[in-house]
């Protein structure tokens, strides 16, 4: 299989423990006064967002960040709870940039690239530098240095953390950078503004149409280089761990525009959330995969078993997990996670009054805890429940405040009754396809952390979405966007006689009003639907096909029924919404259709995409494509490529193919048994 | 479904309504019935909405995000109280079985001069974005961090800067002050960095500038009430306040003006 | 340190902490001066400390700050009000206060106006007559020689006097109240102000914040309730 034309990954040659250093050494550079003539456009301000735009103000770039939310603090990275993985090997347990490489290839089901990832490696640990300068409270033992844990698919400990809010400490470190830059007047930020379209002339990104959501005007933008950093697209599902806002409108627009599409059924489905509980759930909430490294996952052995959890002894349980895969247990990467309960729930074996839960229990490591304790505190002879006391405090400070965020949406404590969980979707692999630099297809217009495809394959692993988020807002596209703005700094000196250029019409050029007025006529034809049903009726709906029939699970005669389906739920939305209110103000009404409105033309590629991808591999299962044992089934001759889609017309696509080369590790079965 | 003990409420809810920033607003009164107590409480925000639109009436505008406590975009004072009347919570963590059959709920945006209302309960909280960019930062660039392991924090102090780091930036203490004052806001950040090492080279200006700029948007002043620690979801400690008082008396004592 | 300190709400809160503290100082004195109408039921002892604390120079000069921290602190306060009635200007249909913070902490302006205006009548009773006596038509203390022929005020007399009526006890006991009420904040609260708070030290500043309120006014109180019923 040879790579389309149409893609150039542009990976540097050499071995690949240099390709980075030599080709971060040898990239254009663009002189300090011709930095300060070049705008740069970041859209979201997340980890990714808000690291790049930090540093490229520090480099003397004029920044301009646009998020939907009210602060740029609020970008959904804040929600991440376990950690960050970093190759310091402060354990001495064996870890190594290699190892953490070879980790997320494996982890990534062999559909990542190797050039990317092992780049990845190589920057975790300069992030946990940075954000340690920068002030992030990251967890400490008691001599003072850094504390880690262990995640899935792991069997070093790598992670860095701070409690269960190790999303939010990194955002705000990034935030604070980004804060200091805006108080500078270096970058120029744009909060309660969602991005409209990307402005291409003559096929290059140079700008965007943006909606202040205040006052419901529409702006122009301009920008020599435009990113998108505006994370994932698991609302689609409707159901997920994403926060209500997150959207996949900036990196559809995008598409529209040129950029092609990577992986897009490459999705995360994490297999330790609050299960829903009833139809007017609004979202799911993840539970750390931290905690299971403390936590057991099982059913009962019996069908049905009615029986309160603490009643059901210990012979008659299946700790299925541990079962399954003796070597890696619990903390089997998430993919594996999720669709070995989905197993046990569609056998019949599933609790809680919807049956669709497994649980997750931490009383024999609170009672292992307890023990330590009391060796600890001198106690001799401790009682049952002494043990179990001192055990829960412990319990308590490592993952405290996800015990309460449990008690407070189920209204049970998990201190004292196993909690229960089900997978729901969280992350997804798939996004903007882009090259070694950070570019997708249309030059000038990159996508950052979640929002490309890069680094992850078809499954990520616990603790990598903070380190690609920063890696690359901080260290990577600081360097790589280099590379394009020093031809328009030789295109800008050669235009400079031309009365009409670029530069200076900037946002006056004919391509600008265009888009704006495609933007305004879609605002338009949403108020003059004037239908019956709600949006979120049709996200809701949307989101129930996708997660029936291109969710955990998928084969081919529910794909198929579940374009078909989307196709005709297309149609009527475009017939028979109701968006109310006025464009000239505040409505999130509106701004949820635009973004219902993608997600119905994103659901059908990503059926598309999960119907070409005939092979089972992390997070995409066909169940055409399973081994004996039910485990998923690669086909590396015929699959082993990243799917890039390039958008023709409203569901139409082709196919363009990136074939992955694996030369550095040997392409196997991925085994945690 | 679910645990399997959800019953159903019926409510009654005043909720402020304001077209915007400039317009006057009232409080109007809606029954919702059906609400599972298994909801949240922006849950049942979304029941209402959907019968406003069915009925052809314009949507309750309220923040929200991440819905699961952390992002701090929601805001809702409910019956006299920030994020409503369980403490240590969000408004979106807030969940229906906190209120029983029949009661009457009223729902304020946030008061505030520094928090001017632009649409029924959604307020614009910009000024504690200001209050960080006036220098709630440490001045490190990427890229000239050394090791991480080579700054020696104690636990005790990384645990308690990561405490006062936790804020999410909400507003509650704002809201639930009967100053509007933002001090809890602005001494979390204060005090994280204090307490770090890698926060003492800028210590003094950074007290100053932020103070000086928590002035400018027209906060209240603290009258240790400790409402604020009480509202606050996170459980941000009014010792924060004492630390900020003392930082910036020492850099006014110690700092000569320019 | 810079003029913009005192112009900064931190450094308004500190002037009104610490002339709260100086005021309790001055309450502490005051309080002991005056409970030796305890000890001495001929009023001799008391009538001497009082003509010590009026005729000591150190004393005398120390008043003139008091007056002076006195009028800080009220003027602060109004400041302060306005400036936090500003901070909201649309205030809310529903506040449950209770849930938050304790009403009197809540309550210090309100409070405070009532110390204001039991302080005027308190000075027209006997700071007046006993400083300004003679001038122009304020009717003089009567006048008592002791031991040594040194001529004293007669205050504890003319504490007598003003007890005697009971409408008087009543309205100083109900100051005494709001004074117990203005410092069970204000006590702490001048310590979170100017830094003080601390996981060791600060529950022993409640505790004696908690103490001095309660004893301080009530020591005051049951002047007036003692001298109204020992001399009916």
């Amino acid at each position: 299989m040879a790579s389309s034309p149409k893609l150039d990954a542009k990976i540097p040659e050499g071995p690949l423990a240099e390709k980075w250093t030599k080709y971060r050494s040898t990239v254009p550079l663009v002189n300090p006064a011709n930095k300060r003539s070049l705008e740069v456009i970041v859209v979201g301000s997340g980890l990714a967002g808000g690291s790049a735009a930090a540093t490229l103000a520090e480099m003397g770039y004029k920044v301009k960040v646009f998020c939907f939310q009210d602060s740029a603090r609020r970008a959904h990275s804040i929600a991440a709870q376990g950690g960050i993985n970093a190759a310091k090997n402060y354990q001495n347990d064996g870890d190594s940039t290699y190892r953490l490489f070879y980790d997320t290839i494996k982890g990534g089901d062999y559909r990542a690239r190797e050039a990317n990832v092992h780049r990845l490696a190589e920057v975790s640990g300069n992030i946990i530098d940075q954000c340690v300068a920068q002030g992030v409270p990251l967890a400490r033992e008691y001599g003072g240095l850094l504390s880690n844990r262990s995640f899935g698919g792991t069997q070093v400990q790598r992670t860095f953390y701070a409690a269960g809010q190790t999303g939010q400490q990194l955002l705000l470190g990034a935030y604070s950078a980004l804060s200091r830059q805006v108080g500078y007047g270096s970058v120029e930020m744009f909060a309660r503004h969602e991005m409209l379209d990307v402005v291409t002339i003559d096929g290059r990104a140079r700008g965007i149409i943006a909606r202040n959501l205040v006052t419901g005007e529409l702006e122009k933008h301009f920008g020599h280089a435009v990113l998108l950093c505006t994370g994932g697209y698991g609302n689609v599902f409707y159901l997920s761990t994403n926060a209500m806002g997150s959207n996949v409108t900036a990196a559809w627009k995008a598409h529209k525009k040129g950029a092609f599409f990577g992986n897009p059924c490459f999705t995360q489905i994490h297999p330790t959330c609050i299960p829903v509980s009833g139809d007017h759930q609004s979202k799911l909430t993840l539970m750390s995969e931290s905690l299971r490294n403390d936590g057991r996952i099982w059913v009962p052995l019996k069908k049905d078993d009615n029986r309160k959890p603490n009643e059901i002894p210990e012979e008659e349980r299946d700790y299925y997990l541990e079962r399954r895969y003796p070597a890696f247990g619990n903390l089997v990467p998430r993919d594996v996670a999720s669709r070995a309960a989905k197993e046990r729930c569609d056998a019949g074996y599933g609790v809680g009054a919807s049956k669709m839960a497994v649980y997750l229990d931490f009383a024999a490591n609170t009672d292992r805890y307890g023990k330590t304790e009391a060796n600890k505190q001198g106690i001799h002879n401790p009682t049952k429940e002494q043990i179990r006391e001192l055990g829960k405090a412990v319990v308590k400070e490592k993952y405290g405040n996800l015990f309460d965020m449990y008690q407070q949406i189920t209204g049970e404590n998990p201190y004292e009754v196993p909690m229960r969980i089900y997978p729901a979707v969280h992350y997804t692999m798939g996004g903007l396809w882009v090259d070694y630099n950070l570019m997708t297809t249309v030059p000038g217009l990159y996508a950052l952390g979640e929002a490309n495809f890069s680094d992850h394959g078809a499954n990520r692993l616990g603790a990598s979405a903070l380190m690609q988020g920063l890696a690359d807002g901080y260290f990577v596209i600081p360097y790589t966007i280099g590379v394009y703005l020093s031809t328009e700094v030789t295109r800008m000196s050669a235009e400079k006689a031309k009365s009409d250029s670029i530069d200076k019409l900037k946002t006056n050029h004919p391509e600008f009003e265009k888009a704006l007025s495609e933007v305004k006529g879609q605002i338009e034809k949403f108020f003059s639907i004037k239908g019956t049903k709600s949006v979120e009726s049709f996200h809701k709906r949307l989101g129930k096909i996708m997660w029936d029939k291109c969710g955990m699970a998928r084969n081919r005669k529910g794909l198929e029924e579940a374009i078909t389906e989307i196709r005709a739920l297309r149609e009527e939305f475009w017939k028979d919404v109701r968006v109310l209110g006025d464009a000239n103000e505040f409505n999130p009404d509106l701004e949820k259709a635009g973004r219902v409105a993608d997600f119905l033309e994103l659901g059908e590629l990503m059926c598309l995409d999960a119907l070409k991808r005939e092979e089972s591999c992390g997070g995409h299962f066909r169940e055409e494509h399973q081994t004996e044992e039910g485990e998923a089934k690669r086909d590396d001759d015929n699959f082993a490529y990243v799917a890039a889609w390039e958008f023709k017309n409203v569901g139409d696509w082709e196919l363009n193919k990136e074939e992955l080369k694996f030369e550095n590790i040997k392409i196997a079965q991925r085994s945690y048994k | 479904m679910g645990s399997g003990n959800g019953q159903m409420l019926n409510l009654t809810l005043k909720v402020w309504r304001q077209k915007n920033g400039k317009a006057k607003g009232s409080f109007e009164t809606h029954q919702v019935s059906g609400i599972s107590t298994d909801m949240s409480f922006l849950e049942m925000f979304d029941v209402l909405n959907e019968k406003l639109i069915h009925e052809g009436k314009e949507p309750i505008a309220f923040d929200h995000d991440c819905r699961e406590g952390i992002c701090g975009m929601c805001s809702m004072y409910i019956n006299g109280r920030p994020h409503g009347p369980k403490g240590g919570i969000t408004t979106c963590q807030l969940h229906m079985r906190s209120f029983k059959n029949g009661d009457t709920i009223i729902v304020e945006p946030w008061r505030s001069a520094a928090f001017p209302v632009i649409k029924d309960l959604v307020v614009d909280r910009s000024a504690f974005d200001r209050i960080i960019a006036s220098g709630g930062y440490v001045s490190v660039n990427t890229g000239n961090a050394k090791d991480a392991n080579n700054i020696l924090i104690p636990k005790t102090a990384a645990d308690a800067a990561f405490d006062a780091a936790a804020c999410i930036g909400c507003g509650a203490c704002v809201a639930a002050c009967k100053n509007a004052s933002a001090m809890l806001f602005v001494s979390a950040k204060v005090s994280q960095l204090a307490l770090l090492p890698q926060g003492q080279v800028e210590r003094k200006e950074r007290v100053l500038k932020m103070v000086s700029q928590m002035d400018e948007e027209g906060f209240g002043n603290c009258t240790n009430t400790g409402a604020c620690e009480a509202e606050c979801p996170k459980g941000i400690s009014l010792e924060n306040i004492a630390r900020m008082n003392r930082e910036f008396l020492g850099a006014e004592l110690t700092t000569a003006k320019k | 340190m810079s003029k913009g300190f005192l112009k900064s709400s931190i450094g308004k809160k500190m002037v009104m902490g610490l002339t709260g503290l100086f005021l309790i100082s001055f309450l502490a004195v005051h309080c002991f001066v005056n409970a030796l109408i305890f000890f001495d039921q001929t009023g001799e002892l008391f009538n001497q400390g009082a003509h010590f604390m009026g005729t000591n120079w150190i004393i005398r000069a120390m008043e003139v700050v008091l007056f002076a921290g006195l009028l800080t602190h009220i003027f602060q306060s109004l400041i302060l009000t306005l400036e936090n009635k500003k901070a909201r200007p649309v205030g809310y249909a529903k506040i449950d206060g209770a849930a938050n913070s304790r009403w009197y902490s809540r309550s210090m302006g309100l409070l405070g106006t009532l110390l204001l205006l039991f302080l005027i009548m308190h000075i027209y009773h006997f700071w007046t007559p006993s400083r300004l006596g003679g001038i122009a038509n304020i009717k003089p203390l009567e006048e008592i020689t002791y031991s040594g022929n040194v001529v004293y005020h007669n205050l504890y007399a003319e504490m007598i006097n003003v007890f005697h009526n009971p409408v008087a006890v009543v309205l100083y006991v109900l100051g005494c109240i709001s004074l117990a009420y203005h410092l069970l904040h204000g006590f702490q609260s001048a310590f979170q102000t100017i830094g003080l708070n601390h996981k060791k030290y600060t529950p022993a500043i409640k505790t004696l914040g908690a103490v001095f309120a309660i004893l301080v006014p009530l020591i005051f109180a049951s002047m007036p309730v003692y001298l109204y019923i020992a001399y009916k």
